[in-house]
Order: structure tokens, then sequence, then C-alpha cells
């Protein structure tokens, strides 16, 4: 029996996000020949972002195209998309674990009284017989999970699946408008949204995080984590350390409270390395540490060690990429 | 205002975790409520202190989690909720569906949890919660102010800010930022055992044992491989750095 797939896609800075394509991967990885892979956008404006996701291998795209979906908003988001999923009775719903993912997803499994699998970062099998693989406890333990019936919802976290790329052939698919009428009576009202990041690498989905712990002493001693992971192009992490002393926002905050991050590079400056730190990091793929105290935890789970002052190790390692990257 | 807050007990962040008989054991755990559900029951004290009302806290669990919903209580909830997690499969579907069914009789203006549990990790069951109870939500909240049946609330969305006003009842999941959870006081801890507690079962709450069928299943759980500590380089600090940023290139091969 063949299944329909649904990927929700989801748009950062007028670009599709890598995560949406890493989906699509995923997908790719539980469905058969002939099964069905939708993807669904939703916001405004959205022709030539549709036109971008129209050169990935889909079957077809539907665009919900409204100015009141400009932002993420549960209510009308659930609100544009039920009309959909009650067209479409998709087997299995995808998207990204990220901001709009967690929040978005389960809401959607609740309405289909469906079973939902968060953060999953591999699969193996196909369709009855996927089994998914996620994190519990942050990392410090896996767990393996199969859904007992249809339809499924998952997320998937970010940078765990290769990104699938386009489709050379270029398959034509259908982009398929699908009306949006709001609703009359929204409880939820989206008042603003404060773009804090734009033009930054979101730290989930970062290939290289520098990131700063007690050691780095005030807000000021962010900066030379900051100028080395705009030259690697990554992004600038913390530990709950910093957070907690008030030296950068909590939204850096990496670790079993906070975020779980799997770059390729993780440059872990003055962090002690407490396990609820550990948890958020240990499963990148390098890790070098920098702290003053050669006993210090974090030198147990590093590949890399360097001994030494954050405030004169940073940057001699910044003026040494600089040079390699020349 | 009459607040909700549900809660989980889970393991100390601290805690190591080892797996006995396939199941991550359990023994000489630390157990705490789990940090981000700490915020929710916080902001629920300070509502409750602000503009009076009851702060009811609310557990679906083993008994064990009996003990951090006392902690709540200490720090200023009115009564305690322990609904049995036995009968109930550990599925987010399976737990939203049983608290449902025991807030379906309930009048509330607000239920807070938390953004997610640090053990599974999944951040469902609050919203979940909340599309069956037929009521608005707003998860990763990092301010909350309630005034004329709205609030107002800020929440992060991966550090961007997003401002949302939605009316009431409703529910919130708490995000790092919220606030600072108090300790019990001494006092408060004392109050704390005079205070309501109520353990309820399945079986009171009158709900077909057939909606409750989990929709997912664990097979197997393990643990990472462990990390094997590297390289501590060696030298002046200006050649060491040299020294990495060429292991990286050449050895690691990530740049």
């Amino acid at each position: 029996m063949s299944h329909t797939y649904l990927i929700i896609a989801e748009q950062r800075d007028g670009k599709i996000r890598q995560v949406t394509l890493e989906a699509l991967q995923a997908v790719r990885t539980a469905s058969r020949d002939g099964d069905r892979i939708s993807a669904v956008l939703l916001g405004s404006e959205l022709d030539s972002l549709a036109s971008h996701l129209s050169s990935y291998p889909l079957s077809d795209i539907h665009l919900i195209d409204h100015d009141s979906l400009k932002h993420y908003n549960p209510e009308a988001y659930l609100a544009a998309l039920t009309p959909l999923l009650d067209s479409l009775r998709p087997d299995a719903i995808f998207t990204g674990h990220t901001a709009l993912g967690r929040d978005l997803a389960p809401a959607i499994a609740a309405k289909l009284q469906a079973g939902q699998l968060s953060d999953v970062i591999s699969i193996e099998g196909t369709g009855e017989g996927t089994v998914f693989t996620r994190p519990i406890y942050a990392g410090k333990a896996f767990e393996k999970k199969q859904f007992q019936s249809f339809p499924w919802v998952v997320t998937v976290r970010p940078n765990n699946f290769p990104a699938i790329g386009p489709s050379p052939s270029g398959q034509h698919e259908r982009i398929i408008k699908v009306d949006y009428t709001p609703p009359s009576s929204l409880h939820t009202l989206v008042k603003d949204v404060v773009r804090k990041t734009t033009g930054k690498v979101d730290l989930t989905e970062a290939k290289i995080i520098v990131s700063g712990g007690r050691g780095v002493k005030s807000e000021d001693g962010f900066k030379p984590l900051e100028e080395l992971a705009n030259l690697l192009g990554g992004a600038v992490g913390a530990s709950r350390g910093a957070c907690d002393s008030g030296y950068c926002n909590y939204a850096l905050q990496i670790g079993q409270t906070g975020k779980v991050v799997t770059p390729e590079i993780y440059i872990a400056c003055g962090i002690s390395g407490a396990i609820q730190h550990l948890a958020g990091m240990s499963q990148s793929r390098i890790i070098i540490a920098i702290n003053k105290d050669p006993e210090a935890p974090i030198f147990k789970v590093a590949d890399y060690g360097i001994v030494g002052d954050l405030f004169e190790v940073v940057p001699l390692l910044t003026q040494e990429f600089r040079k390699a990257l020349a | 205002m009459n607040v909700y807050v549900i809660l989980k007990q889970t393991f100390d962040t601290e805690e190591k975790i080892t797996i006995q008989n396939g199941q991550v054991s359990e023994d000489g755990v630390k157990f705490v409520i789990n940090p981000y559900d700490e915020y929710a029951v916080e902001e629920a004290i300070r509502i409750k202190e602000a503009s009076g009302g009851q702060v009811i806290v609310v557990s679906a669990g083993p008994e064990r989690s009996a003990e951090a919903l006392r902690t709540a209580l200490a720090m200023g909830a009115d009564e305690a909720v322990l609904l049995s997690s036995d009968g109930i499969p550990s599925d987010e579907y399976s737990v939203s569906v049983a608290l449902a069914a025991y807030f379906s009789d309930k009048s509330f203006d607000l239920i807070l949890g938390g953004n997610f549990s640090v053990d599974n990790g999944a951040g469902q069951v609050a919203i979940r919660l909340a599309e069956q109870l037929g009521i608005p939500h707003v998860s990763s909240i990092t301010k909350l102010e309630l005034s004329n049946g709205k609030a107002s609330v800020e929440r992060d969305a991966e550090g961007d800010l997003e401002v949302l006003e939605i009316s009431l009842p409703s529910l919130f999941t708490a995000q790092q930022g919220l606030n600072e959870p108090r300790y019990p006081s001494l006092p408060g801890i004392m109050k704390a055992k005079k205070k309501p507690f109520h353990h309820i079962t399945l079986n009171e709450l009158a709900i077909d044992p057939d909606l409750l069928k989990a929709r997912t299943k664990q097979t197997e759980i393990s643990l990472p491989p462990a990390r094997i500590a590297g390289q501590i380089l060696q030298g002046d600090l200006p050649s060491q750095a040299a020294h990495l940023v060429e292991l990286l290139r050449t050895k690691s091969k990530v740049i």
C-alpha cells in the first residue's frame, strides 16, 4: 500500500530552511517507491520560495499564502492547515524540530489523535517497519521507537540528516494554491516579532559553534568568541553558568536545560564541563576545549585541548584560522 | 485567577544515566521538579500573589512524583493532584488524553507547564492538552502579563522574540528566563503538609481504556558510545593554536 507524506516546509530570511531539506531526506529514507511526497509552505508572498522548493523531488507543493500568515501564529497556522490535512489525509507529517515545528507538530498530532516522535536523529527501515532513533535525557541515552498506527507526526532534529539536493532532472511538480480565510474568532494575536537573529547562523543548525562558559567573565567577554564564530560562519553558544551569570541571553544556552547541538566543530571556551552541559554537546563531531584548569572535566570529552586563558587562546586561534582560510 | 500547573518529576540534570534490564535505572537517583515546570510553578505562584486566586499542581506519574508535588506546595501552590500513571501507557498521546479527561470538568483561567521535560524531551503533552481542551496556547514563553481576561506574552523562537496577545483561558509553556524559581522556605515546607493532596486513579476519570492506546512504542534503549579524551596540545600558546588549526585541516579534515 502506498503512503502519502507531507512535509511542512519552513523559511528563514526568505530562504527554504536547511532543516526542511533534511526532513525531506528523512521522508525519502522512510518512504517506498510509489509513495507520494508532498510539501506545504505557509506564509506570505511565497512565490519565489515555492519555485525554489519546486527544484526538489516532491510530488506536489501546497502553498497557503496569506498576509496574516506572515508570522507564525499557532492557532492560525493550525486553522490554515486543517482543510489540507482533511483533503490530503497524509499518512505521515514531517517537519523540523524547530521553534515552529516543536509548537505546531504536537497540535497537529492532537488534532489527528496521532502519535508523534519528536527530535528524531536517524531512521532505519521503511513504511510500517520504520524505526526512529531519538535522544532522551538530552543525549545521555538514546531510544528507538516505532509507530503503532498511522498517521505519524515526526519532527527531525536539524543537522542530523543530510540535506537533499535539487533534482537535476527537474521534476514537474504541481504547485497548488490553497485558499485560506482567517477564522473570524482567533484567540491569538501576534503583536510583534523582534528579529534578533537576522543574518546569524541558527545555533541548532550551525556547523561550527564557539561556546563560552563562566570563564568569559562578562558580556564583553563574548566578543572574541563572536569574532571567531563570524570568521568560521558559525554561531555562538553558552553554558548555563554563563547564562545564569547574566553574560548572555538564555537563547544561547546549550545543555540538558537549553539546546542540544551536534555541530561539526564545537569549541568550548572557559567551560568546565558539567554533566548537564556535556549532555547538550557531546554528540558534536569534533570537540575542542580551551580552559585554564587542566583538571576541567571538559577535557575528558575533548578531541583537542588547550590549557590556557581563553582571552589569549581565542584571538590566536582566530588569527590562525584566518591564515588557514585565506 | 484559577491557575493549574502540570508538572513532571524528572532526574536531576546532574545525574548520569545507566541502563539496567533494558531500562533507565532509577537506583539512587535524585529527582526534582522538571526545571521548565519549576518556572511554571513559580509563575503561577506569582500570579496568585499579585492578583489572588489559587494554584493547583497536577502530575500524571508514578507514586514517587508526590515528592515533586510536595515541593510545589512548599513553594506556595495551594493544592496538589497526583494522577497515578498506572494504566496510562508512556506515550505522549495517552498521557495527554488522560490529563484532558482530568481537566474536562475543571474550571480554570490558565494552565501552565514547562517547555519540555528534560528526560523524554519530546515537548508534546502540554500542547496536546491545549488542543484537546480546545483552548489556545503559546509555547516557550519568557514573559507573561495578565490584564482584563487577556494575556500578553513573549515567546522565545530560536532567539527571536515574538510578542503575542491571547485571550483566557489558555495554556502556556515556560522557557528559561521567565522567572527565577524560589526555594521552598521552612514555614512553606511545614504548611505544605496541611495542604490538600489528592491521589486519583484512572478509574476515577471514567475514561475508556481503548482511548488511551499508545500510538508509539519503544523498542530499544542504549547509551551513546563514550567519548575518549583526545589530545592536550603542548608548547607555547601561539604554536598550540597553529598546531590545532593544522590538525583540524589535515587529521580531522573539518576545515
